[in-house]
């Protein structure tokens, strides 16, 4: 689901989300996440890499904008809990960067970019038990295009995208890809 | 990645910081309450160790462990190897047995190469005679990195005070001399194919009669005199005396040698303020390296153990994490 090559998402693909979408998006969501947390009280935001990790920083920020709230935020990589490790040659690490303090008793919200099989979120879940015990655990997605392989669902979801599973769904964030987007384009094939 | 890891000299840069990348990934591990993953679950590393070894086993046994693989240890001594066994009959049984990755150390260089031919799995090379040793190699990359961080530091500034982000950083400009029986040893050739690779500049001092006979065509330079090269040294490497390979006289006594090219408090005294000490171990310590040097907080010995068992869970991980090589599906 990463761009492997931005130029040809934006020149082949169709913009769902523009730039002040995805913010609008992440505002409703920071909202949410105070909402539903009664205050941000002892959440934590994990962003799954590559680009969970800039939505969570941002979520972070967008709550302490309304709140004064400092959320402590960091990443979770997932790669050594993965279930389809062996079907492709191993892959470079992401990091994994906690707050101070850990994961014990917190309210965990997991960001990631989309939701699709759900399989990821899995590892992540598996990754963050060997990390302690958090109270809750959360899952917050900027996507979430169906298609799903496991019972897991998002609570709390930017834009609920209907796909069909020809369809690619990149999503582009400036700090990784220059610019913010999410596109869709049909390549035939799963990446 | 090639499948096979059995010399230094088949990484190229790229695969080199790959592999010091993961490992900088899996060293925050050790700080974790839960120091396994899962990622090798149902896969089986054999360690053939032919020849004796502490760290190096105990190294590959815990990295292995730690990502959930099946370990099974063999070596030599009280094997049906003390019944004449060759060394292919012994790969042919641990073919059968399944092992996805053979870990060997073996008296005779080449036999690893030899073992690759005859088994399916990946094999690691755990030190064959004066060949090479490739992942001690690499945990002395991954530990000059740390310490340096990059290496980007100019002749007068302060070395730095902690560990900060390294991803991706090569070790361009580090000037690394390395110590003593490079001859008979595999950590210095590994070491000079290494980091080179990697952009250091390496120096070899040792008595010509420790150097190998075509050490010209190694990337490296060589000097005769230690003194003069300390000054300009960021890493001092100090190889171990191997007595127990010497077959004839290369140097009049154990005391001279160490007079000339063991590494004394006066001697660490010369190098740069921010220069570290390094040393593969076993020490013999008053030959090649006093106590109080092995013992100072330059020195990196046992530093040098720890980054061992996070470099070689990267190795496993890589060689082993992915998909199956083609070579093994047919």
């Amino acid at each position: 689901m990463d761009a492997a090559d931005p130029l040809v998402a934006r020149r082949d693909g169709l913009a769902v989300l523009d730039a002040e979408e995805i913010r609008r998006a992440l505002t409703r969501i920071a909202h949410e996440i105070l909402e539903r947390t009664h205050g941000g009280d002892e959440v934590i935001l994990l962003g799954i890499p590559t680009r969970g990790v800039p939505l969570a920083r941002r979520l972070a920020g967008r709550i302490g904008e309304f709140e004064g709230l400092e959320v402590p935020w960091g990443s979770l990589d997932v790669t050594m809990h993965r279930d389809d490790l062996r079907l492709r040659p191993a892959r470079a690490l992401g990091r994994t960067e906690l707050p101070v303090g850990g994961v014990d008793g917190k309210t965990v919200v997991l960001v990631d970019d989309v939701l699709y099989s759900g399989r990821t979120v899995r590892a992540a879940l598996d990754a963050l038990t060997d990390l302690g015990r958090p109270r809750t655990v959360q899952l917050a997605v900027l996507v979430d295009r169906g298609h799903r392989e496991l019972p897991i669902r998002a609570d709390y979801v930017g834009k609920n995208l209907p796909t069909s599973q020809r369809e690619v769904v990149h999503v582009l964030l400036a700090e990784v890809d220059a610019q913010d987007a999410v596109m869709i384009s049909d390549e035939g094939s799963q990446p | 990645m090639k499948r096979h890891l059995i010399s230094a000299a088949d990484l190229s840069r790229g695969d080199a910081l790959l592999i010091l990348d993961t490992a900088e990934e899996l060293a925050s591990l050790a700080d974790r309450p839960i120091k396994k993953l899962p990622t090798l679950r149902g896969r089986t590393v054999v360690n053939l160790f032919y020849e004796d070894s502490t760290r190096t086993r105990i190294s590959f046994e815990a990295a292995a462990k730690r990502l959930s693989a099946d370990v099974i240890n063999f070596s030599a001594k009280g094997s049906s190897v003390a019944k004449g066994e060759s060394l292919k009959d012994t790969a042919l049984t641990l073919e059968a047995m399944g092992a996805d990755a053979v870990v060997i150390r073996h008296g005779a260089s080449g036999a690893p190469h030899r073992l690759a031919e005859w088994v399916h799995g990946s094999v690691v090379n755990a030190g064959d005679g004066t060949h090479e040793h490739p992942t001690q190699a690499l945990l002395d990359a991954f530990t000059i990195r740390r310490r340096f961080a990059g290496g980007t530091r100019g002749a007068g500034e302060p070395p730095r005070a902690k560990t900060v982000a390294t991803r991706g950083a090569g070790l361009d400009g580090i000037r690394v001399t390395i110590v003593g029986d490079v001859l008979h040893s595999r950590v210095a050739r590994s070491n000079v194919l290494l980091l080179s690779t990697l952009g250091a500049e390496v120096t070899l001092a040792a008595p010509p009669t420790l150097l190998p006979l075509a050490v010209d065509t190694w990337p490296c330079s060589v000097s005769f005199d230690l003194d003069s090269e300390l000054p300009k040294s960021d890493v001092v490497m100090m190889l171990r005396v191997q007595q127990e390979r010497m077959s004839a006289a290369y140097f009049p006594s154990v005391r001279e040698y160490s007079r000339r090219y063991g590494l004394d408090a006066a001697r660490m005294a010369r190098m740069p303020e921010h220069a570290i000490v390094m040393h593969p171990g076993p020490m013999n310590r008053g030959v090649e390296i006093a106590a109080d040097v092995a013992d100072s907080a330059r020195s990196t010995i046992v530093e040098q153990v720890a980054n061992g068992v996070t470099t070689r869970m990267a190795v496993l991980y890589l060689l082993l994490g992915g998909t199956e090589f083609p070579a093994v599906a047919q």
